[in-house]
């Protein structure tokens, strides 16, 4: 893959549900590039898809047709086990609801996906510090979520998302459960991890505060491309 | 390690309901013990029994004795290596609640024949000495608080008055499995007592237990005796030591499989109970899993994560009902007394409890690890929302 090529190409990308007899359009020939190192906004209605397109980015949904090369590969076409460990080597996410373990504190959880990386304990540890350093959190490291704030659950869950170093970091309304302040708090994280790590940034949001701080705007409407 | 703390946290995160599934399954397998224990009891004399030990007894009822001359007739049958014999007593010691079996047996022969009743050489000698003598098992002895010298007075009924014996020996089971709570005394005691004032009853004995040169013969040698014994006044039936004691279970069948399939049910039972509880966490967790799956974690992983938490909810339970069956099985025991001669938990009712518990565990946890593996990432993860 060269230098010039986008981290993630998608080409003529269809998604549809069957329900009974019904086939329901979601997406509809979507052709989309995101360059390495930028910063995207999808925005849109309720149920134009953007959720969806976000999650076959991710690799957590399959779609009907289509191509999507992320970092040159083709994940439409991997079996659900190496979309499994093509997810855990590439991926990072960010939820609404922050999706921690519960029984799990801070540490733990932005531990949980370097379980499945060949690191030592040791290497681990130092991973897991240096995420929680850099989303403010060095204090909180023994805090189970229900001893944080939804804006520091928020940012053990950025933390969690990018201890593994991912291609792409996948952001699904990472503001909505947050107050406004809070959420400006985790828009200006992101926007950190975007110039100063240099990640790439796909997120969905219904907010054009948090749409703002992106470098490009992709609108859906009913499932196709608006601009 | 990260698992094991992150499965012993799941197992006690609604520790009220770990708690209580705990407790079902500690009542469970603990009662699937006792059952079991008391199963093994019923059985306990024919699994005891020797394969070298035939049973002679009237081929029309064990109530019918046999005459006392049969014992050379069949100490003649080839393959016969030894005769002995030995009548029900059926004496009350006290009151009838004090229930125990009492034999009159030719000492000598039988004694020697069954070497399981190991007895110190000085009380066989004074057993064997006194006419009036008896010996008793351990666990009798210690039960009516006898020792060696007492009197013992029991009053008949099948023999009727009051007859005494003078406790001589006191016996003990060369290995658990042997009775310790029976009473032996002399055939010629009470024979000769008997021919006094019974003279038709007198040497006649209720059964000749017959030992085999080679067990592998039994059939033949019991064919051949009974068949010296064809078209007589008394004839015979022979049979392993073992048919003979399960002759006696056989009568009280019905109630063991109603205990067997009490003991089945109980587990049964569990086992749904715990397939709901884990039913019912697995998918309060979906979102859960779905992250984990989101994350990179493969769905055996996650199936994984609900059979080793539902494994180790219920060995916790199990563990701890199975330590429970022992000081149970002992408090049964002391209650029951001499009704159930033998009663341990076996080796073998232990291994069930352990694969009780495994069973439970696993199966209670299939269906939700099933569905956990399957469920979409996508489907998962809506179900936080």
């Amino acid at each position: 893959m060269s230098g010039d090529e986008p981290l993630v190409a998608i080409r003529r990308l269809s998604k549809v549900y069957v329900r009974g007899d019904q086939v329901i359009p979601v997406l509809v020939d979507i052709n989309l590039d995101v360059a390495r190192g930028d910063y995207v906004a999808l925005m849109g209605p309720s149920g134009s898809g953007k959720s969806t397109l976000l999650n076959l980015v991710a690799g957590i949904d399959k779609p009907t047709s289509g191509e999507i090369r992320v970092a040159g590969v083709d994940i439409a076409r991997l079996s659900d086990a190496d979309l499994a460990a093509w997810r855990a080597a590439h991926v990072g996410f960010v939820f609404q609801f922050y999706n921690l373990m519960p029984v799990l504190d801070a540490f733990a959880n932005v531990e949980l996906p370097l379980l499945l990386t060949s690191l030592s304990r040791r290497e681990r540890r130092e991973r897991v510090e240096t995420a929680l350093a850099l989303v403010g959190l060095t204090d909180r490291i023994e805090h189970y979520p229900n001893e944080l704030s939804g804006g520091q659950q928020q940012r053990v869950a950025i933390a969690r998302a990018l201890v593994t170093d991912p291609t792409l970091i996948v952001a699904d309304e990472p503001t909505g459960d947050l107050d406004r302040t809070t959420g400006g708090e985790v828009l200006g994280l992101l926007d950190r991890l975007n110039r100063e790590l240099g990640k790439t940034i796909l997120m969905v949001t219904h907010d054009p505060k948090a749409a703002e701080k992106a470098h490009r705007l992709i609108h859906l409407e009913k499932g196709v491309l608006a601009d | 390690m990260f698992v094991t703390l992150l499965v012993l946290r799941n197992i006690f995160r609604h520790k009220l309901r770990a708690f209580l599934t705990a407790l079902g399954i500690v009542v469970a397998i603990a009662s699937f013990g006792l059952l079991r224990t008391v199963v093994d009891a019923w059985y306990a004399g024919a699994n005891a029994s020797s394969s070298a030990r035939l049973v002679t007894r009237s081929s029309v009822s064990l109530v019918f004795a046999l005459p006392l001359t049969y014992a050379q007739k069949i100490r003649q049958v080839s393959g016969v290596a030894g005769v002995s014999w030995a009548n029900w007593f059926g004496g009350v010691y006290v009151t009838e609640r004090n229930f125990f079996p009492q034999f009159a047996v030719d000492a000598p022969t039988y004694l020697a024949m069954y070497p399981e009743f190991t007895l110190p050489d000085a009380e066989r000698k004074a057993f064997y000495t006194d006419r009036q003598g008896a010996i008793v098992g351990r666990k009798l002895a210690d039960q009516y608080g006898w020792k060696v010298g007492d009197t013992i007075p029991l009053r008949g009924t099948i023999y009727p008055g009051t007859w005494n014996f003078n406790l001589r020996g006191i016996y003990q089971g060369a290995d658990k499995t042997v009775d310790e709570s029976t009473m032996f005394f002399h055939f010629d005691f009470l024979n000769e007592s008997v021919k006094k004032v019974y003279p038709r009853r007198g040497d006649q004995a209720g059964v000749f237990i017959v030992q085999l040169r080679d067990p592998g013969q039994a059939a033949v040698v019991s064919e051949a005796i009974d068949a010296t014994f064809a078209n007589s006044l008394a004839e015979t039936l022979t049979e392993t030591e073992k048919a003979f004691q399960l002759s006696f279970v056989a009568m009280t069948e019905a109630i063991l499989l109603a205990i067997q399939a009490v003991s089945f049910v109980v587990i049964v039972i569990i086992m749904a109970v715990m397939a709901n509880t884990m039913a019912m966490t697995a998918r309060e967790r979906y979102a859960e899993y779905a992250t984990m799956k989101a994350l990179g974690f493969p769905d055996t992983y996650v199936a994984g994560l609900i059979v080793a938490e539902s494994l180790g909810l219920a060995l916790a339970g199990g563990l701890v009902g199975i330590a429970l069956t022992f000081p149970l099985a002992q408090a049964f025991a002391d209650a029951m007394g001499t009704l159930f001669p033998i009663f341990f938990v076996s080796d073998e009712t232990v291994l069930l409890q352990v694969a009780a518990t495994l069973v439970v565990g696993l199966v209670a946890a299939a269906i939700p690890a099933w569905r956990a593996a399957r469920v979409r990432i996508v489907d998962g993860l809506r179900a936080v929302a």
